[in-house]
């Protein structure tokens, strides 16, 4: 018998309460979940647990501009996410899949084959290292936490994205083999130019995730608020003295 | 990959003629054996959760078992308790980070915290180089010597890891 799975759709929530929710969702409830979210407002910048702000950031350039920064509670690397951002959150018990490992390659081939069933119409649609591509330009960044129980795979897939707010993040000093130095222009690709409309991803995610869970949509009031220390913050930025 | 070619080459050279389900078959047991290069420590008990203790005049050391490591990938980040702070058995007490994941790590006693690997702070790759030695995380003063009842020895962690760690 297929386990449940809470599914929660949400349209242009704001990263750092999606985050808190995931992040609350992942210690607190022992249920499974699929979180989408269509766009984000404002315009955030979402680092890693250890994500340095100097190494990482135009730290001048956000500070100037007001860009939000959140230190999420997963680790992986620094996006930039607004309305153009597509996010998908899986968040699943041990038990759900009883066969599968709790350590970060096993969890990734294992959402790798569900994402493969998801872009089947997009063959060249693979897993890079740790990055969803098609061909050798990525197409969605993602990150997991993983506790002895329970396990969270978060993804945020680029619908289309501004160079100019891309510009924001340096090249990462620990980069995948296959990025190959290039910008960053060069290196990511935009989801609107492999599928046909922003709702089809998570449609085609939900008969996917049907193949192993028997799914129910749930409204957001309906998700429990149980108090929790969240280790997701704001990061307050130093500016260079001038 | 990497290992089941190996014991793809293993089973030639032992000479056994193989159908493909069959060397298949063979592979993932070779491959599991060849999972765990290093030697397990004789000395140390584990958790389920591949955390292991070494305990010596009521201070148990803490680290993450080779396996763990290996299959964690290159250990970016270590965020470790305080020092004089309390752990409790099979509760979380820290994070390491692995490229792009963030897992707990489980205390195998119960106790204070008196010492903390600053130099895995340093160099998180120390765990991934040396797991079982100076990869340690954290010393603690046990409250509870009764906490390594129900441990694993090494020989039943290697058990558990060869079944696939669950």
């Amino acid at each position: 018998m297929r386990p449940a799975m809470r599914v929660l759709r949400l349209q242009g929530f704001p990263i750092f309460r999606q985050l808190q929710l995931e992040e609350r969702l992942m210690h607190k409830s022992d249920e499974n979940w699929c979180v989408f979210n269509n766009g984000t407002s404002p315009p955030t910048i979402v680092m890693g647990v250890s994500g340095s702000p100097e190494e990482l950031l135009d730290v001048d350039a956000v500070s100037r501009d007001g860009i939000p920064v959140v230190r999420r509670f997963s680790g992986g690397g620094t996006v930039i996410v607004d309305e153009d951002t597509l996010f998908v959150t899986l968040i699943c018990s041990r038990k759900a899949i009883p066969s599968l490992e709790l350590f970060p390659r096993t969890i990734l081939k294992w959402t790798g084959e569900l994402y493969k069933n998801v872009f089947l119409d997009n063959p060249d649609f693979t897993v890079h290292e740790q990055d969803y591509a098609f061909g050798q330009t990525k197409i969605a960044g993602n990150a997991e936490s993983i506790s002895k129980d329970r396990w969270l795979h978060h993804t945020s897939f680029l619908w289309d994205y501004s160079p100019a707010r891309m510009a924001y993040l340096t090249i990462p000093r620990r980069a995948p083999a296959y990025r190959l130095g290039r910008s960053h222009g060069d290196f990511i690709c935009k989801l609107k130019d492999y599928l046909s409309y922003r709702e089809e991803l998570a449609e085609l995610l939900e008969d996917a995730l049907g193949r192993h869970f028997c799914l129910e949509r749930t409204r957001l009031e309906d998700v429990d608020e149980e108090e929790y220390k969240h280790r997701t913050r704001f990061v307050e930025l130093l500016r260079s003295p001038i | 990959m990497a290992l089941r070619s190996m014991a793809a080459q293993a089973a030639t050279i032992l000479r056994i003629r193989c159908q493909p389900h069959l060397a298949q078959a063979l592979a993932i047991p070779l491959a599991r054996g060849f999972a765990t290069t290093v030697p397990i420590p004789q000395d140390l008990k584990f958790l389920e959760s591949h955390e292991w203790v070494k305990v010596e005049s009521g201070t148990g050391t803490v680290g993450i078992s080779d396996h763990a490591q290996h299959e964690l990938g290159d250990v970016v980040f270590a965020d470790l308790p305080e020092i004089g702070s309390s752990v409790t058995k099979g509760k979380n007490f820290g994070v390491v980070e692995s490229v792009k994941a963030c897992s707990d790590i489980y205390s195998p006693v119960s106790g204070e915290v008196i010492e903390v690997n600053e130099e895995v702070k340093q160099t998180p790759a120390l765990v991934n180089k040396n797991a079982f030695g100076e990869g340690w995380l954290i010393k603690v003063k046990m409250s509870n010597v009764s906490d390594l009842d129900g441990l694993m020895d090494p020989a039943a962690y290697e058990e558990h890891v060869k079944s696939g760690g669950h």
